[in-house]
């Protein structure tokens, strides 16, 4: 199993601690880019990896990075978007828990191709323990020379911070993190003004997530040009997905990009395939804000083509036949799983995050979770489920922020896949109103046995 | 410090006693406000409001809010505002152990809700609510980055996994015992930042 960069010594026992992770390699990418490298050639040598962020959007960091105004007399803030809370994903926790320094030093290291002397890791309020972790990698980290004045002997300087929120899933989103951070609601604010020219108090910002922060330490140490060619096309390096549901080993694992999926999901050493020996029905394959497959079409696109874990190959097919690689959450449901159910409890939870700043958002969620609900619950209407999917879409592309593409995009590739699961609820009132009601069998052409995609790899 | 001389205004007195700090945890409110540049320190709210909820008594009353206002030299409707908006700070009082299910999908598919029946059951109270001895409030949150780990829930703060019914009792066993302790079961945020 080649091909890890971020987790590869993460089973050496002690080395969350700064001795054992020095001793291991650690910093040494953080000598090499400050002593060796000026802060452009440390953001061109970033750009050259080809790494795309990996909070969600997958935009490329690089780029990212050049937006940042650096005409500006203000000073410049790198944030760490810590705040983790998308449905289905835990990556960026493991990552913090098991590997804080590798945190650190990815911080050190784009702090100083951005410029930046100050740096805030901003983490969500239920992992309070990670607080402890991080402070006490930072204390290391300063005691040891690699944070506070002058590091290194350089005059380049740095402090980073840990920042707990308090619980809102909204905070995830960058600008709502930074109203969060300068201690407000977190609402999130009308773009333009991007972060990268008005961000934290005002000042140019860069916003990105653990992962990708975290990677910058080994794209360094090994050079751009070699993390660009592994994984596939403009998918480069590797990836946390975190993967969960109805298989066997639930966990975080570090793939290559463009792994296909269905060695995911099947291979002993990653989801070592579907608990209790039931069939797949559907996967979420990139946190529970991105569209849902019904199992043919997350084995093979619509095309007939292997489907592989990039963010190209989950796109494949948009919104019609794909989904998207999101934030590397992997969800999955065995054939037991109710669909509609599965969809209202993830509409209450946009109703709950929502931060009700604009109608669409606001309204629309509850309206969703409401018919939802009556669905799931045996006292639907057959017009209902146009209903939602018309609901859906008005939310959809009208809102500040993405939460609310996030909320109808659930609804509307549930409804679209699975339609009949929808219309049987409708129809058999009786049999759904127990709630505990697990799939109704009913013949969806979800329900594809692993033998009938004809490739094996275990 | 300047913020020092407000410690003990007479505005925050509860049942005879002034709502403050102690002096050790106000110097890591100081550590923290100073983290933040001049003129920002209400970036300081959350950490401090965190703090100041397990310090002052579980749960943010009006003078407690007051008091973290006049500590950052903000106006007490922004640390309302702020208070009621995250899900992590409690505006009433809680049971000693505040106990955090979550209902979200990956858990739920992975017997989350069996778990919260469960602790209805054996609390006899609602998701929402607090057992007559104090002891236990029940609620039902929102995914906690735990899904690889369902069902989970939380204990002020500190995570439970994999959960089966019989794990959820002998907790609940242990945390009964505890509970006439004096001393926390563990560790306060204050401890948390060095
Ligand atoms: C509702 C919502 C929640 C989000 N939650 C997170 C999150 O928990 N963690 C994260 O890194 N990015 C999250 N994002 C994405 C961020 O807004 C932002 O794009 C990301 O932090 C940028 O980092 P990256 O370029 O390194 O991916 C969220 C976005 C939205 C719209
Ligand atoms: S889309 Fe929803 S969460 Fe985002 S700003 Fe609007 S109301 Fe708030
Ligand atoms: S769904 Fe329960 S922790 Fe994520």
């Amino acid at each position: 199993m080649g091909g890890k960069i971020l987790l590869a010594n993460i089973d050496i026992p002690g080395i969350r601690g700064f001795d054992v992770y020095r001793a291991n390699g650690g910093y040494v990418s953080v000598e090499k880019a400050l002593r060796e490298m000026t802060p452009a050639q440390v953001g061109a040598e970033v750009t050259r990896s080809g790494l795309r962020g990996r909070g969600g959007a997958g935009f490329p960091t690089g780029l990212k990075w050049s937006f940042l105004d650096r005409k500006s007399d203000k000073p410049r803030y790198l944030v760490c978007n810590a705040d983790e809370s998308e449905p289905g994903t835990f990556k960026d926790r493991y990552l913090m828990h098991h590997l804080p320094h590798l945190l650190i030093e990815g911080l050190i290291i784009s702090s100083y191709a951005l410029g930046v002397n100050t740096c805030y890791i901003y983490i969500r309020g239920e992992f309070k323990y990670l607080v402890g972790i991080l402070e006490k990698a930072i204390k290391e980290a300063h005691l040891n020379g690699f944070l506070g004045n002058r590091l290194l002997g350089t005059d380049f300087s740095l402090n980073i911070f840990a920042h707990p929120g308090a619980g809102a899933y909204i905070c995830g989103e960058e600008t709502a993190l930074l109203e969060s951070l300068e201690g407000k609601r977190g609402n999130p604010r009308i773009k333009p003004p991007f972060p990268a020219f008005k961000g934290l108090y005002g000042c140019p910002t860069v916003v990105n997530n653990v992962e990708t922060l975290a990677t910058v330490a080994p794209i360094i140490s090994m050079g751009g040009e070699a993390y660009s060619k592994m994984g596939k096309g403009k998918s480069t390096g590797t990836k946390l997905i975190s993967a969960c549901g109805n298989i066997n080993n639930p966990g975080v694992y570090e793939i290559e990009l463009g792994l296909p999926v269905e060695e995911f999901i099947y291979a002993p050493e990653y989801c070592g395939g579907i608990a209790n020996d039931k069939y797949l029905k559907a996967v979420i394959p990139g946190g529970s804000s991105v569209p849902i497959l019904p199992a043919d079409l997350i084995l093979n696109t619509s095309k007939g083509e292997r489907r592989l874990i990039s963010y190209e190959s989950l796109a494949e097919g948009d919104f019609e036949t794909g989904s998207m690689l999101g934030s590397g959450g992997f969800i999955v449901y065995d054939e037991d799983a109710c669909i509609v159910r599965n969809t209202w409890n993830l509409t209450h939870f946009y109703r709950h995050e929502s931060c009700g700043q604009c109608s669409p958002c606001r309204e629309g969620t509850g309206w969703m979770e409401k018919i939802l609900y009556r669905i799931e619950h045996g006292k639907g209407r057959m017009q209902d489920i146009d209903l939602l999917v018309r609901v859906a879409k008005n939310i959809e592309g009208h809102t500040i922020c993405p939460l609310g593409d996030a909320a109808a995009w659930p609804v509307a590739s549930a409804i679209r896949h699975f339609r009949k699961e929808f219309e049987y609820h409708v129809e058999h009132p009786e049999e759904v109103k127990d709630i505990h009601h697990g799939s109704l069998k009913i013949e969806t052409r979800s329900l594809m046995p692993e033998s009938q995609t004809g490739i094996k790899y275990w | 410090m300047e913020y020092d001389n407000k410690i003990n205004h007479p505005q925050f007195i509860r049942n005879g006693k002034p709502v403050a700090f102690t002096p050790e945890v106000m110097k890591t409110v100081q550590t923290l406000i100073g983290r933040y540049p001049e003129g920002q320190q209400k970036s300081a709210l959350l950490p401090i409001l965190h703090i100041a909820q397990e310090e002052l008594g579980g749960y943010l009353s009006v003078d407690i809010m007051d008091y973290v206002a006049s500590l950052l030299g903000i106006q007490p409707i922004e640390v309302y505002e702020v208070a009621t908006f995250y899900s992590m700070f409690y505006l009433d009082k809680m049971g000693k152990y505040v106990i955090e299910v979550c209902r979200t999908g990956p858990c739920a598919i992975s017997g989350g809700d069996k778990i919260m029946e469960h602790l209805q059951e054996v609390l006899e109270i609602k998701p929402g609510e607090t057992t007559h001895d104090g002891v236990f409030s029940l609620k039902e949150v929102e995914c906690l980055g735990s899904c690889g780990t369902g069902p989970v829930m939380q204990v002020n703060t500190e995570f439970y996994e994999k959960l089966t019914p019989a794990k959820v009792d002998h907790l609940i066993e242990e945390l009964r015992e505890f509970a006439t302790k004096d001393k926390p079961r563990d560790t306060k945020w204050v401890e948390k930042f060095c």
